[in-house]
């Protein structure tokens, strides 16, 4: 495939893909109030960058062991109930970014391009990740439609989820698997500290023109897919980092979502 | 009123903390096939936390649960707080756990009289509605056991014998059996085939007659109670005199003006 060939063909392609996961996932974050929560994992993630130069495996393994980690903490520490959720989360997030840059930065021996990371790349994204960008997200979008019947039942009401059948436990679980993953592919594109942006922006311009959840879940990728291909050929028209520039097509489609009158209520 | 005794589930010396405090202390409790058995009790002494736990949805730190063989439980939740920030119509609230047809969800919203509610957005929905709704819910899964939580609180005298009226007639039409919880006596006494008060432990359970008289519930409400009760008492005579719903409602809004 010729096309291919073509940088930029590859990153709307890729950005495609991960926005067609980001967008239904952050459905749930924007129900959920977890948008904090997503930052914390995301921040998460450049500990789990760390973690897999520094056992010498792939880093998505690395992220997704570290997400799924900081979960679980989360969730025994809650349980507690001494300190409030986003009193939690604060501690987290940063504690994990800040233990994550220490990490890299006494990794003398690798050199890492610490700012893609944080901000991401998409427009240096090769042929191989691009297929493996897509495995991830089909893969995730799959397990994602599976469980959705489940989550969104969880979401209205856990108990009575509970009552009906649904193993809340185990749809959790997947659920911030699934995150985990889409976190250690959206790193190239928008880079970690953006990446809650692109969850939250496409659900919240959504929402208005939705009334069932399907709906919502359907229309936000739609949205988040026009936001990036927004975003990197602007960065690529304007010679402006793609990540930050992904963001604000995200926030422009937003505003205009407020403007426009839906049809549903 | 001889039936053959079918225990749909049962709890036996339940125990549960939470964060040092003991939220349930060695709780019995045993509903049968048929019967409507009703939870009452103050604010905070344990009445959701032991639904959750029959339910299954947290462990007891001790003390056992046996429920009947494929037990089927219709729950009704104190309260739904979905994000307004989340589109869903009671049409597919209904369909929630699992896929059912539409003729089937029109028919079983109709049986609370909801019918006209169905493409309703659930977070626009007043207080009654919303409890009616996930009534429908409940009896859409067919239940063997209703667990309804506080299920009236909120609605006006009016809809709360409305809903009560409901309530009735698929507890009839399903044979199902009905544990409820409240902390109003009121209703609580007229229907009820057996009462349990509890304030973390039991302090007092049988038949509503006989816990009537009970001073541990006396003492449990304390001052205010005892009025609620004696007024109460005044009520129950007139409903053995065959005093109609209508009456009730009368007494119950003069006394709470």
């Amino acid at each position: 495939m010729l096309l291919l060939d073509d940088f930029l063909f590859r990153a709307l392609l890729g950005g495609i893909a991960i926005a067609a996961v980001a967008g239904p996932l952050g459905c749930f974050v924007v129900w959920q109030r977890m948008a904090y929560f997503g930052d914390s994992l995301a921040h998460g993630a450049i500990l789990g960058v760390a973690l897999g130069f520094f056992l010498n495996i792939d880093i998505t393994v690395g992220i997704i062991v570290i997400c799924l980690f900081i979960a679980l903490l989360l969730a025994m520490l809650q349980r507690q109930n001494r300190l409030s959720s986003d009193t939690l989360l604060g501690i987290f997030s940063h504690t994990s970014l800040a233990l994550g840059l220490i990490a890299i930065s006494l990794m003398q021996d690798v050199r890492v391009d610490l700012f893609s990371y944080l901000f991401g790349d998409i427009l240096a994204v090769g042929k191989e990740e691009l297929i493996w960008i897509y495995l991830i997200s089909a893969g995730s979008l799959l397990v994602f439609a599976y469980i959705w019947r489940g989550l969104v039942a969880a979401t209205v009401h856990e108990e009575l989820a509970y009552a009906e059948g649904i193993n809340i436990g185990l749809v959790k679980l997947i659920f911030i698997a699934i995150i985990a993953l889409l976190i250690a592919t959206a790193m190239r594109l928008t880079g970690v500290l953006l990446i809650t942006s692109l969850l939250i922006l496409p659900s919240a311009a959504a929402r208005r023109f939705s009334s069932s959840p399907e709906q919502m879940a359907i229309l936000s990728a739609f949205i988040g897919a026009a936001e990036v291909v927004a975003g990197i050929l602007a960065s690529n028209t304007w010679d402006i980092p793609s990540g930050p520039a992904i963001v604000v097509a995200g926030s422009v489609i937003f505003a205009l979502s407020l403007i426009i009158k839906p049809k549903v209520n | 009123m001889v039936k053959k005794r079918e225990i749909l589930i049962s709890g036996h010396g339940i125990n549960l903390k939470a964060g040092g405090r003991t939220i349930l202390d060695h709780i019995d409790i045993e509903i049968n096939k048929g019967e409507i058995v009703t939870v009452i009790g103050p604010n905070g002494a344990g009445k959701t936390s032991l639904i959750r736990v029959l339910i299954g949805a947290i462990k007891p730190d001790s003390g056992k649960i046996i429920k009947a063989e494929n037990l089927v439980i219709g729950y009704v939740p104190q309260r739904v707080n979905i994000s307004p920030l989340m589109p869903i119509t009671v049409k597919r609230f209904m369909s929630l756990t699992k896929k059912t047809s539409p003729i089937d969800i029109k028919s079983t919203l109709s049986i609370v009289g909801a019918e006209n509610l169905v493409e309703r957005q659930f977070h626009s929905l007043s207080g009654g509605e919303t409890q009616r709704v996930l009534l429908a819910h409940s009896v859409l899964q067919n239940p063997d056991l209703l667990i309804l939580d506080e299920p009236v609180q909120g609605m006006d005298i009016g809809g709360q014998v409305r809903f009560y009226t409901h309530l009735e007639r698929i507890r009839k039409s399903l044979g199902c059996g009905v544990l409820m919880v409240s902390h109003d006596l009121h209703m609580v006494m007229a229907a009820t085939d057996k009462v349990i008060c509890i304030h973390h432990h039991v302090c007092c359970a049988g038949e509503p007659e006989k816990v009537r008289q009970d001073p541990a519930l006396v003492e449990m409400f304390g001052e205010k109670a005892v009025r609620s009760l004696a007024f109460y008492t005044h009520e129950h005579n007139h409903a053995h005199d065959g005093a109609s719903n209508r009456d009730t409602i009368t007494e119950k809004s003069d006394a709470a003006s």
